[in-house]
């Protein structure tokens, strides 16, 4: 399931701005833990953006994305009151959606 | 009417209908219909080999690209990278570190309503380029900046 995002969406003049604070590891596979055994990668590969149930932005991700993951980008369009839905998955098939209502 | 018919009806009433949603989801993001996670392309190291992998033919270096970073990164683990790009039609934004383990970090697609501005965290492994690659219309543009980085955000 993951754990929760926070989603934080706003609109001036016209523009939508969503900014995404993810919780995941990000394991890039390279790390050694305290005992000097490598740490397994684990990370999120795709990331959704949809707004109104409308898909706005698609991404793939790598390994080298920051340890819970941020992001901000902008739609034009969109008003206060809309849902902005956010869903990740991640290398081990895992999936997580969050939204959130444009303000 | 026999049982077995009933069931071989609903079967294909339901094939059917999913075939529905497949084709309605296509038809609403006709610009993002995104392949699977491109495994070959994010285990790629280097600028040149990821180029070839994604079909990058000779991207140019454009001041209509920026990238936004501060130049030096006390902790690689995490750095605040911006990419805008000012270029028509751009449809893809993609960040890469050429001296990454792996040099392709994240590609955005993007919908004929977003802003072509992304702003994301990346880790660095070490001192270096960070390329903001954009697609419009076919084409590849290119902005890179330098970021040192004084501790790796990839090592143990």
């Amino acid at each position: 399931m993951g754990l929760p995002m926070k989603i934080r969406a706003t609109n001036k003049d016209g523009v939508t701005e969503i900014k995404v604070l993810m919780n995941h590891v990000m394991e890039t596979g390279l790390r050694k833990d305290a005992s000097g055994q490598l740490v397994p990668a684990l990370f999120i590969t795709e990331v959704t953006a949809k707004l109104n149930d409308k898909v706005v932005m698609q991404a793939q991700w790598g390994q080298a994305v920051a340890r819970n993951p941020y992001l901000a980008f902008k739609v034009k369009g969109g008003k206060s009151g809309d849902k902005v839905s956010i869903s990740w998955k991640d290398s081990s098939g895992d999936t997580r959606t969050d939204e959130a209502t444009v303000s | 009417m026999n049982p077995g018919h009933q069931a071989t009806r609903r079967g294909f009433l339901r094939l059917t209908g999913l075939l529905g949603l497949a084709t309605s989801a296509l038809a609403l993001a006709p610009r993002l219909a995104l392949a699977a996670w491109n495994k070959s392309a994010f285990e790629t190291k280097g600028l040149a080999d990821v180029y070839k992998t994604l079909g990058v033919v000779s991207p140019v270096a454009s001041g209509d690209v920026q990238i936004n970073a501060s130049d030096i990164a006390e902790n690689g683990a995490v750095v605040p990278v911006e990419a805008i790009s000012k270029i028509p039609n751009t449809t893809q934004i993609s960040f890469l570190i050429e001296k990454n383990p792996t040099t392709l970090t994240a590609q955005f697609d993007l919908g004929p309503d977003m802003l072509p501005e992304i702003s994301t965290r990346v880790k660095m492994a070490e001192t270096s380029n960070v390329i903001a690659l954009v697609k419009a219309d076919g084409k590849f543009y290119t902005a890179s900046k330098e970021i040192k980085v004084t501790l790796g955000g990839c090592g143990g």
